[in-house]
């Protein structure tokens, strides 16, 4: 199975995108950013950094790049796409999932360990998860805090489409807790967390068993496998 | 190109003979006479304006180490054949190279960005940052981590925040946004750094063997090209103004000369420069930092015994209103200069492209050993590279231990009140383990990013950091930083000593063997002769005590002049031991995970509390002579703790230093909230020590560890045939609490509420 992680300049997951991708069972494919071509990918990661630089936006520019033109066509035709951190920031900016990211509300750069809880099995990435299942999963974002008006906010709780929020701490002022949101569809999910680095075993989040041994992860991309196997 | 071509009063060296008699600023650039006069010595005549400024900015303090030099190469001199064996580059260049096996090679520096961090902490704290980060990079490594150990004045000081709050904002933005792990550090508060904090960062990069580079322009028709960002007026002067003079409040108000950073760009230039090394197209490669362009190219020429022809109108501007002088000492961020044979001109050119990384070829490498920079038509620069690299003055200063020594030393804690009661020691134990310096450092290191790379094995706060190199060896790395000012102001010889041996332990608590060392010498002036003494011993130190240890020092930093007025800092030699480890997961933690485990203090407890963070926090004192130095006891303990660790008998390990037992206690237990039931009396009865030593006195060479039951023969056996004391204090309990008999019991989450709220309640 083979699945695209972009490379923007200044994105600095992509590594650790490409590892989980491989210690999920998937082939990774390097896309870059100047490059309209997905190489026949099965689906996209746009993993965590800051592209551009951040600048105007987190995500705007790169929103723009060469690469995501195809990848929002193909998204709307259904091609599996998870964004994570500054690829969710990406993702919303590109109108593939709506609201915004600013500034965490306490003005600081956060890097913690997040439990989330599960909302929403029913997504390309998420199907290996139980539903209500709180998993471990880093965090580590300076603009992570979601915003939408209420109308929004309303849609996406009415047609349950917030696929992860924080459980005890909010650690980013987000609206109504949300760590991440699907599209109607489900092929397209985006959060602040990066389950790229929860993934394996000693280099993962501490959980109560033992440290650095948080593998929750995984999940994401052995769910979006999984759908691709058997869609 | 939009070079000011048109400036009119350029100095040529045509003028420069016509007008010997000519005044100029040598002064105000820092020159002393008989360095000018010099300067006209080895020209043969005066030197132009833009020489002027390459010599006086190549010449100060910061770039020469004219006043270290004689102390720094004992660093070279007081080594083994065995110590130096695995070292492929050693000191000189910009950073050290040390063989870890398996083909692969890591190199690492720790480097000072005080002074500007004073001025403005946000930009001084995050160019320091990128400034190591290119040292590594230059050296064909893969940057894989950072440290940063910080030093501020008194946290209650108004100034404070305002330091505390840019560093810290400007490392997480700078290395956070580069994508390197900030894996450790220190953070420490005393009103002796003020005026004057000290802002150090470590990098760490790892290379294969085949793919180290140097700093050096050898073969005549390689082309000379600065790429990466477009040179500004950014950081003029500020090696030669910054770095070699005080603040002081009555001299003349200095142009603000702090570079400003832009890490985005420094990201893509790491990605350029891995991806030019890939494809073989660089035959040497230098970064530009301090004295930026004339920095770069005399190194450049000066290393590889050859020469240079330099058009400078085809460097890139930002500004085009900066002369020929201000272009060549601007020390604009995130640049690079790179020797490219002419055949891969087109190779090199389609990857900068790539990257879209902006490039201008300035001239080529000649066979004559001489520098010659054009303006234009006009020679501006005709100079042996050499003298301005290399060359610089030296001096042997004068050195006069302090007169106040003898009396600080007499001025011991032994008439200092110590606790009666359980309670008292029970305040005292939350005074300690609650004041800024020994309470938790979240605050600060929730700022940073620990987990980009995938790779980190270790982070703060355990004590050491460590990073996997090698994914399918699991091959990899740890490294732990150590200083404490307190101790050097005792006794600068032992203090570098002290600081040596803690970062070595912690290194060998993690389970790593310790390999090499790099260090920053933070000092005052060096003008001050009983400065000079400290520095003097602290080198002798640092020196002996690495020969003693068997591991080489394989580069490092000096910062001068952290002073203001005549009240110099403590002598702070900042030590970073870099450790190997063959396989990451054999990593021991610091905090305790299970319950049931024995607990056990390795080595003998003193009455040693002179210096201790008990006699400052309880007493605000400082006197005395600092806990002895033991390196063969903690080359003993370091080899029964691999030992240990490659037979897995160890369930975590910590080491004790500052704040004694009762801060690793604290520390180990809230970690993971497993609890513990502790007894102190055996070790009171058996060191003949007061209580208050137990618990905080700071004797070197301890660990604290603790080892399952199934593994306690074994491990107590093996501590027993290496001599190792070793004295169970304790069992580790699914209970969350602490509780040590016959004093007092916590709650762990009061400990671990009462230590994070200390910095939040400071400067959130």
């Amino acid at each position: 199975m083979k699945i695209g992680v972009v490379t923007f300049p200044g994105t600095l997951d992509d590594r650790d995108a490409q590892r989980a991708v491989r210690l999920a069972g998937g082939t990774p494919v390097p896309l870059w950013h100047a490059d309209t071509n997905l190489h026949e990918v099965d689906a996209v990661v746009l993993p965590g950094g800051f592209s551009y630089g951040d600048y105007l936006r987190c995500g705007a520019i790169a929103a723009q790049a060469p690469v995501m033109q195809t990848i929002i066509e193909k998204a709307n035709q259904g091609l599996p796409v998870l964004g994570i951190c500054n690829g969710f920031q990406v993702l919303v900016e590109s109108h593939l999932l709506p609201g915004g990211l600013i500034r965490n509300e306490n003005q600081h750069f956060i890097c913690r360990d997040q439990i989330l809880e599960v909302e929403n099995t029913s997504t390309a990435w998420t199907n290996q998860f139980e539903l209500g299942q709180h998993i471990t999963i880093p965090l580590k974002n300076g603009e992570g805090g979601y915003i939408a008006d209420s109308e929004t906010l309303k849609r996406l709780e009415g047609e349950n489409l917030i696929t992860f929020r924080y459980v005890d701490v909010n650690p980013n002022g987000s609206m109504n807790n949300i760590a991440g949101l699907r599209n109607e569809r489900g092929n397209v999910v985006g959060l602040m967390p990066h389950p790229e680095h929860a993934v394996e075993a000693g280099f993962g989040p501490d959980m109560p068993a033992a440290m650095r041994s948080g593998v929750d992860g995984l999940k994401f991309f052995t769910s979006v496998i999984h759908s691709l196997v058997n869609a | 190109m939009s070079n000011n071509k048109t400036a009119t009063n350029v100095d040529t060296t045509k003028e420069a003979k016509s007008t010997p008699d000519k005044h100029q600023p040598w002064k105000e650039l820092g020159l002393k006479l008989e360095e000018y006069d010099e300067i006209k010595t080895i020209l043969g005549r005066r030197p132009t304006s833009a020489e002027l400024a390459m010599y006086s900015v190549m010449w100060s303090e910061h770039c020469s180490y004219k006043s270290s030099k004689i102390y720094l190469r004992q660093f070279g001199e007081k080594v083994t054949p065995e110590m130096t064996k695995n070292l492929m580059v050693g000191m000189g260049e910009n950073a050290g190279v040390v063989d870890i096996g398996e083909g692969w090679a890591v190199t690492f520096k720790v480097e000072s960005h005080n002074h500007p961090s004073y001025i403005e902490p946000f930009q001084g704290a995050a160019t320091g940052v990128g400034g190591i980060v290119r040292d590594i990079l230059t050296m064909g490594a893969r940057p894989i981590a950072v440290m940063d150990q910080l030093r501020f004045g008194a946290p209650e000081n108004s100034d404070t925040r305002r330091v505390v709050d840019g560093v810290v904002a400007g490392i997480s933005f700078y290395g956070n946004c580069l994508g390197l792990p900030n894996i450790g550090g220190e953070t420490v508060f005393d009103k002796v750094y003020q005026g004057n904090p000290l802002v150090n960062a470590l990098s760490v990069g790892a290379l294969r063997h085949e793919d180290l580079k140097l700093a050096k322009a050898s073969n005549p028709g390689d082309l000379v090209i600065l790429f990466g960002a477009r040179t500004g007026a950014d950081g003029i002067g500020g090696v030669s103004v910054l770095a070699s003079e005080t603040f002081d409040s009555t001299g003349p108000t200095k142009r603000p000369a702090v570079q400003v950073g832009d890490p985005f760009a420094e990201k893509v230039l790491i990605e350029c420069c891995l991806e030019l090394y890939k494809a073989q197209v660089v035959a040497g490669i230098q970064d530009l930092g301090g004295a930026g362009l004339s920095c770069a190219t005399s190194e450049l020429a000066s290393n590889g015994q050859a020469g240079m022809r330099v058009q400078l109108q085809n460097v890139l501007l930002r500004d085009d209103s900066l002369t020929p002088e201000e272009i060549l000492m601007s020390e604009s961020q995130e640049r690079m200069m790179a020797i490219v044979p002419k055949k891969d001109k087109a190779a090199f050119e389609a990857i900068v492209n790539k990257w879209e990384v902006e490039y201008s070829i300035l001239g080529e490498v000649i066979k004559e050993p001489r520098l010659y920079i054009n303006w234009g038509d006009e020679e501006i620069v005709n100079v042996p590279p050499r003298t301005v690299a290399h060359d610089g003055p030296v001096y042997d200063r004068p050195v006069a231990e302090p007169k106040y020594q003898k009396a600080l030393n007499k001025n011991t804690t032994k008439n200092l009140a110590k606790a009666e009661t359980p309670e008292e020691l029970a305040t005292q134990l939350i005074q300690i383990v609650t004041s800024p310096n020994q309470a938790s450092k979240n605050y600060i290191t929730d700022q940073y990013d620990h987990y980009v790379g995938g790779n980190t094995a270790l982070a703060m706060p355990d004590d050491a950091g460590m990073v996997r190199v090698d994914e399918t060896s699991s091959l990899g790395i740890a490294i732990a930083t150590d200083a404490n000012g307190r101790y050097g102001q005792l006794d600068p010889y032992a203090g570098a000593q002290l600081a040596l041996a803690e970062a070595y332990r912690n290194v060998a608590t993690s389970g790593a063997v310790p390999a090499a060392v790099t260090n920053c010498l933070n000092f005052g002036s060096p003008e001050n002769p009983e400065v000079m003494w400290q520095f003097k011993q602290a080198t002798a130190g640092l020196a002996d005590g690495c020969l003693e240890l068997g591991i080489p020092v394989t580069g490092g930093n000096v910062s001068f002049y952290n002073q203001t007025g005549d009240t110099a800092i403590h002598p702070t030699p900042v030590v970073g031991v870099l450790g190997v480890i063959d396989d990451v997961a054999r990593r021991i933690p610091s905090g305790w995970q299970d319950a049931g485990h024995n607990i056990y203090l390795l080595g003998t407890t003193e009455e040693e509390l002179d210096g201790s963070v008990w006699s400052e926090v309880i007493h605000d004192h400082l006197g005395g002579l600092p806990p002895k130095v033991k390196l063969q006891e903690e080359l003993k303990l370091a080899q029964a703790l691999q030992a240990a660790s490659v037979q897995g008998l160890l369930a975590s390990a910590h080491d004790l230093s500052e704040g004694g037992l009762a801060q690793a206690l604290v520390e180990s237990t809230t970690r993971f909230n497993v609890g513990a039931r502790v007894y102190l009396d055996e070790l009171e009865e058996k060191n003949k020590i007061s209580k208050t030593a137990v618990l905080f006195s700071e004797t070197t060479a301890r660990v604290l560890v603790t080892v399952g039951r199934e593994d306690d023969v074994k491990f107590v056996g093996l501590c027993e045939q290496r001599g190792i004391p070793i004295t169970r204090i304790g069992v580790t309990d699914t209970e969350p609490t602490l509780e040590i008999q016959n004093i007092a019991s916590w709650p762990l989450a009061t400990l671990r509420a009462a230590s994070e709220a200390t910095l939040p309640e400071l400067f959130a």
